[in-house]
């Protein structure tokens, strides 16, 4: 092999294979993060998505003892549509007082403006982010795709849990959807 | 076809054989030239739309530049200094310097050498063509975050992406090249903790763009599949997630802008010992904290996405982990400090540059650590102050210290001694102007104006006012730099081999000018006497 004195010893042939392949496997590592990103977004709620719906579990009062009573906190509810997606888009209600452990339900509503059909998708985010984690949703229109015709309006339901286990110095949640067009071209 | 014809056959036309000889070249100090040229050329192309932003912005309201032709400036400035100007500067200096440090006598892979730096011209004619096309150059800055360069980007982000693809191979190659020729291709007698520390700094370098520079490509390859081939990486319609493009892009981008300093950090190595006549202090604390830094700057990307809504605890851990560099950086500039205490010192140009370079690259860095606390950083995020912050770091770091280097390595390189008193004006004027036209920036981004918008509320106009004065004055402390440049090529007192009479080292045991083939023989390695390191 091709060795100079005065060097390591090690042939100068491999040195190179090795770090080109040191290279192709950070171009390799860049796209594993993708599902690691999305791993570790779900049990952290760090973007703040929420995972599809959830199974109603009993929720037992023993892990609500350091807390008080019967606390209520606030959710709101925010719309907005994406560009280029000509529906209108708003909560029946701007916000709601629900007691942790217990089953709400809301309505949002959708109108298609545009002169033909239109398919639509809501992405839901929560913020803070730590809330995300306890915000169950039994039913939601997120879970699926939305068809309108045109002019054709809709009232979409959601029902919800917000479990004991958040965090007591959260008051707060808001609840946000984004509605995206998605016609299939 | 079997007719064999040398590159500098005399029976082919001039302009053929002038073509030959530098596209087909293997030579390390050839591309080394290349490199240094194109990089160059990049700066003041780059520089140039630095004086149309602040010609734009030397008074409020909007004069020259239409909003979105001053964003695809910004955009292009950002893009064309980083990858255009300051890592070939760098790449060039390692072709032309290590194997002359090291005693080899050429790089180790000499065709890929050539391979990698004629890549650099077809990238750069990709990203420079796109103003000219429709719908204008990319316009989203230098960060390309998604969906603005994604769902919003214009027709010319594929060249773009292209571009970077090139770029990204042709850095990977170099790097790939300079680690083979160090591990290689030493002289004997140069153990890894006699190695120069310029050799050391490129060589953690080089490890470090093997690590991210694939990663941007990855991105950008997301972002091309995302544009044209309906995935959904960054689009959150389809599932997707932007802020897993800040992420990504990050992972890549800290790495990356210790690429670019890194290399400034040896050449300070190398140059404030010989002006100082003094062994420099703490040789293999330097090694050590330049390791260090590397190792940290994969772990602290976050500290650019406080305000992503990251929480606590990882705002908490970035912060920390940011804070924690400075103590590294701390210890390099402890240890330059120390080399002068007590030296023999003159000030000739090289040395100028260089502590300029650690004076101002603290100050920078002092900005740094401010950016670093979560609690302020949500005040200073996307303001002046942190296009003060990097500017200071990256001029006064990267481009000085390039500076220093060329000034300190050009008698070796021409035969000639540059013009002393032109080279005093340059650092003096150049100072001046870098301080002029960054300072003032600290106090508008701290009262809050943002970047990268073409107007700006009438409170910033003097402090604007200030910096583009400054701005056009650094401007032109760099074309009398080239007329330097030029002037030492074409003549002026003949370079003695050591040139400096502090400087140690084999690459001023080769006669001056440097001539094109050294070292076909490995000298051997013997540091000064009583001395652990070379310097």
């Amino acid at each position: 092999m091709n060795t100079r004195p005065g060097n390591s010893g090690k042939p100068l042939s491999k040195l190179p294979v090795i770090l080109a392949l040191l290279a192709v496997c950070m171009f390799g590592f860049a796209f594993a993060l993708v599902p690691l990103y999305e791993v570790f977004c779900q049990l952290t709620g760090l973007n703040g998505k929420i995972a599809g719906a959830a199974v109603v579990r009993d929720q037992t009062p023993a892990a609500d003892t350091d807390r008080p009573e019967g606390r209520e906190i606030t959710i709101q509810f925010l719309t907005q549509v994406s560009n280029g997606m000509p529906w209108e888009f708003r909560p029946l209600e701007r916000q709601l007082s629900v007691k942790p452990g217990e089953s709400y339900s809301t309505r949002f509503y959708v109108r298609n403006r545009a002169r033909q059909p239109v398919t639509g998708q809501a992405i839901p985010s929560v913020s803070p982010a730590a809330a995300s984690l306890h915000l169950h949703k039994t039913e939601c229109f997120c879970f699926d795709r939305q068809q309108l015709q045109a002019g054709e309006t809709l009232e979409m339901p959601v029902t919800f849990i917000v479990d004991r286990d958040l965090p007591k110095e959260i008051q707060t949640l808001s609840l946000a959807y984004t509605l995206f067009r998605i016609d299939d071209e | 076809m079997t007719e064999e014809v040398s590159v500098n056959s005399p029976r082919r036309h001039p302009l053929l054989a002038f073509l030959g000889r530098w596209l087909l070249t293997t030579n390390h100090k050839e591309i080394g030239t290349l490199y240094l040229w194109l990089s160059f050329t990049l700066f003041f192309v780059a520089g140039a739309m630095a004086m149309v932003i602040r010609a734009e912005l030397f008074q409020p309201g909007i004069q020259f530049t239409q909003p979105d032709f001053y964003n695809q400036m910004v955009t292009l400035h950002g893009l064309v200094m980083v990858f255009g100007a300051v890592m070939p500067a760098f790449v060039g200096l390692a072709n032309w310097m290590i194997p002359l440090m090291i005693g080899a006598p050429d790089m180790a892979l000499p065709r890929l050498n050539n391979f990698s730096f004629w890549i650099l011209p077809f990238a750069f004619a990709l990203l420079l063509a796109t103003p000219f096309m429709e719908g204008g150059a990319p316009d989203y800055g230098w960060t390309f975050y998604a969906p603005l360069s994604t769902t919003y980007g214009p027709p010319s982000t594929d060249f773009f992406i292209f571009g970077v693809h090139l770029m990204g191979i042709s850095s990977v190659l170099g790097a790939i090249n300079i680690i083979v020729t160090i591990f290689n291709l030493r002289a004997p007698g140069m153990t890894w903790m006699k190695m120069p520390l310029f050799v050391w700094t490129w060589l953690i370098t080089a490890f470090l763009l093997i690590m991210v520079m694939p990663v941007l490509a990855g991105v950008v390859t997301m972002m091309l599949t995302d544009r044209h081939f309906g995935t959904s990486f960054f689009s959150a319609a389809g599932g997707g997630d932007p802020v897993l493009f800040q992420h990504l892009f990050w992972f890549f981008g800290h790495p990356e802008v210790y690429i670019m300093i890194l290399p400034s950090f040896g050449i300070a190595s190398q140059v404030i010992p010989t002006f100082a006549r003094k062994k420099l202090f703490g040789y293999h604390s330097m090694v050590y904290a330049t390791a260090s830094i590397a190792f940290l700057s994969f772990i602290v990307w976050g500290h650019h996405m406080f305000t992503t809504g990251m929480p606590t605890v990882g705002e908490m851990f970035f912060m920390y982990a940011t804070m924690l560099i400075a103590v590294p950086t701390g210890v390099k500039v402890f240890n330059w400090v120390a080399t002068l205490w007590q030296g023999s010192i003159t000030f000739e140009t090289p040395m100028l540059f260089a502590v300029g370079f650690v004076i101002l690259f603290s100050i920078g860095g002092f900005s740094g650590l401010m950016l670093s606390l979560v609690p302020a950083d949500f005040q200073y995020h996307d303001t002046f102050f942190v296009v003060a912050h990097f500017h200071y770091v990256l001029y006064p770091g990267a481009i000085f210290g390039t500076m220093a280097a060329v000034y300190y390595w050009l008698p070796k390189w021409t035969g000639h001694m540059y013009d002393e008193r032109l080279g005093q004006l340059h650092f003096w004027s150049a100072l001046i102007a870098v301080n002029l036209t960054f300072f003032p920036m600290h106090f508008s981004g701290l009262a809050g104006m943002p970047r990268r918008i073409v107007d700006y509320s009438l409170v910033f106009a003097d402090f604007n006012m200030v910096s583009s004065i400054g701005a056009a004055l650094l401007g032109l402390t760099q074309v009398l730099f080239l007329y330097i440049v030029i002037k030492t090529i074409r003549g002026g007192e003949p370079a003695s081999d050591k040139v400096w009479d502090g400087a140690e080292g084999l690459e001023w045991s080769v006669p001056s000018p440097a001539p094109l083939h050294t070292f076909a023989t490995p000298p051997v390695f013997e540091p000064a006497p009583g001395e652990g390191a070379l310097r």
